[in-house]
């Protein structure tokens, strides 16, 4: 156990004062490889459906690059459309670092169908997708990865990542730039947060509403409703809103207009 | 002339691509828990990682990373009681209030852990610091453990366990990981053992820890109120307190109290309850948390 990497630690040396510098230090420019390329994504799951959703502008800086950058994508699928998957990933955060993110783990969830003869589970693809992003723990991807699918069950399931992978099954989360907007608005629609029985009693006896899975339509409803509203509030959310919602017969893609300003 | 034209016009990046090595790689199937970690193309990569994702010394760095924690363990005649909170924090951002921070690390225990009375065999770990360290590294060692119960036909002891993830936190060392991380288990050469082990290579045994943010809120109320021989009951409602006082004071802790109880047959999950009602509960039936006014 020398050395495990093969790579000896880059720390500082010890600075003794009798220390003689042996050659000149080697200067070095700033190295800042990550843009932050805005936008903000959202999933939501309920009994039998999972929704990843994203808008689509590119931004770098107060510059909109792009009004038609897609953040969310089919993984495993058979063809370019992304036909056949049935697990979806939204990255947000540094494009071309999820974009590498996404290809890698494409790549991934083919190669193991096509050893293994079967499709990936949402739960290992989810793990999966952990050790990628940690993989990179000395040099990380610059994102905030969404994964959704349909578990063993049927239901709906999502998982959320952190830049290295730390990842969580939830019933919902918001990532990316309105991510501190669109998270509490979530908080209290779909967990009911903060929210009580009317009538169960007085002051502390109040008794909290009990969160349960919600109908499609609505929760279509609550994804539309939170990007229109970031869109209010938000200088790096805006244009078109990328829908994924994957049911039991597949995986359907809807686009809705948002404020192009 | 063909020749020096044929020479000198390869395309730039005709050596760019990948090798067949890392190809395979790239699209292994088999999760590779491996030691292959891709590294910033810099002299000085602890700094380069620093100024990215260290938002205490660099509050503007682009990365945040999941962090903050409170959690206890200790040790007393009716096992081992093991409590956390689960909030995570990315700067003042509460990235999550519902982490699971107890890491079941063993093969037997895999899988969702409902509340049942049934205890499940196996080694538990606690989660503080980065959480993807935390997450990714215990998942290393609870594969090493399953690789150990299955060479030598028996589980592996606290102690051995805890010293394969020392020598681990020790090898990367100036790296940048952080965690401080309890290990707990009952076997048949140890007893309950407790461990805590942490990213600058410290492993110690011992009776009673706090780690994390809201530690030195949680080691006031443990040590006023330890005894060796607290009962099961008595146990499990001092770990539910000292996590409850942690919260109430430190504003990276909070969430959902998280409690365990490892035994000699394995660990039992005493429930992940809200940490509101609890403390109205305490305040106003107990009398105490006596600072804060209970009028609406």
């Amino acid at each position: 156990m020398t050395s495990i990497t093969g790579h000896p630690a880059g720390g500082e040396g010890i600075g003794y004062s009798f220390s003689q510098p042996t050659a000149a230090p080697v200067k070095q420019h700033g190295f800042y490889p990550y843009t932050d390329n805005g936008g903000s994504t959202l999933g939501i799951t309920g009994s039998d459906f999972a929704i990843l959703a994203g808008d689509t502008r590119s931004t770098s800086g107060y510059n909109i690059n792009s009004r038609m950058v897609p953040k969310v994508f089919k993984i495993g699928g058979d063809d370019e459309t992304g036909e056949g998957a049935q697990i979806v990933l939204s990255v947000v955060g540094f494009a071309a670092d999820g974009n590498a993110l996404k290809e890698r783990l494409d790549a991934v969830v083919k190669m193991y169908k096509y050893q293994h003869g079967k499709p990936m589970s949402v739960s290992a693809c989810a793990q999966r997708l952990s050790t990628i992003l940690y993989g990179k723990r000395f040099f990380p991807y610059y994102v905030h990865a969404i994964l959704a699918g349909l578990d063993e069950e049927g239901k709906g399931a999502l998982y959320s990542y952190d830049p290295v992978g730390s990842y969580e099954r939830e019933q919902c989360r918001a990532a990316g730039a309105a991510a501190s907007l669109i998270m509490p608005f979530l908080d209290n629609q779909v967990n009911f947060k903060n929210q009580y029985i009317p009538g169960s009693g007085e002051g502390h006896a109040l008794e909290a509403k009990k969160a349960e899975p919600l109908p499609q339509t609505h929760v279509e409803q609550l994804v539309r409703d939170a990007f229109t509203s970031a869109v209010e509030r938000h200088i790096e959310v805006g244009d078109n809103l990328q829908m994924m919602i994957i049911t039991r017969e597949g995986i359907k893609e809807v686009f809705h207009p948002l404020k192009k300003d | 002339m063909d020749k020096l034209v044929a020479q000198y016009s390869r395309p730039q990046h005709q050596n760019e691509s990948y090798s067949e090595q890392e190809q395979q790689d790239l699209t292994e199937s088999l999760p590779p828990l491996s030691l292959k970690f891709s590294l910033p193309p810099v002299d000085n990569r602890a700094s380069f990682l620093r100024a990215m994702t260290d938002d205490h010394s660099n509050p503007s760095c682009p990365i945040k990373l999941a962090h903050g924690t409170t959690t206890l363990a200790f040790r007393f005649q009716g096992g081992i009681i093991v409590c956390t909170d689960s909030r995570a924090t990315a700067g003042n951002w509460i990235a999550s209030q519902t982490v699971k921070k107890v890491i079941p690390v063993s093969r037997l225990s895999r899988g969702e852990d409902k509340p049942s009375n049934d205890p499940t065999p196996g080694l538990l770990g606690t989660m503080a610091g980065g959480a993807a360290d935390c997450q990714y590294w215990l998942r290393y060692l609870s594969q090493q453990c399953t690789l150990h119960e299955i060479r030598h036909k028996r589980r592996i002891t606290v102690a051995a366990a805890s010293k394969i993830l020392a020598n681990l936190t020790y090898a990367y060392k100036g790296y940048g990981l952080s965690m401080g991380t309890m290990l707990c288990g009952v076997t048949p050469q140890e007893g309950p053992a407790l461990y805590y082990i942490d990213s600058d290579g410290t492993r110690l045994p011992g009776n009673l820890f706090c780690v994390g943010s809201g530690q030195t809120f949680a080691y006031g109320v443990l040590d006023s109120n330890y005894r060796y021989d607290l009962s099961v009951e008595e146990a499990l409602a001092l770990g539910r307190r000292a996590i409850l006082a942690a919260m109430h004071r430190d504003a990276y802790s909070g969430g959902f109290i998280n409690l365990y109880h490892v035994k000699e047959e394995g660990w039992v999950h005493h429930g992940f309850d809200d940490m509101n009602p609890i403390f109205w509960k305490t305040k106003l039936e107990q009398g105490e948390f006596s600072n804060v006014t209970s009028e609406l």
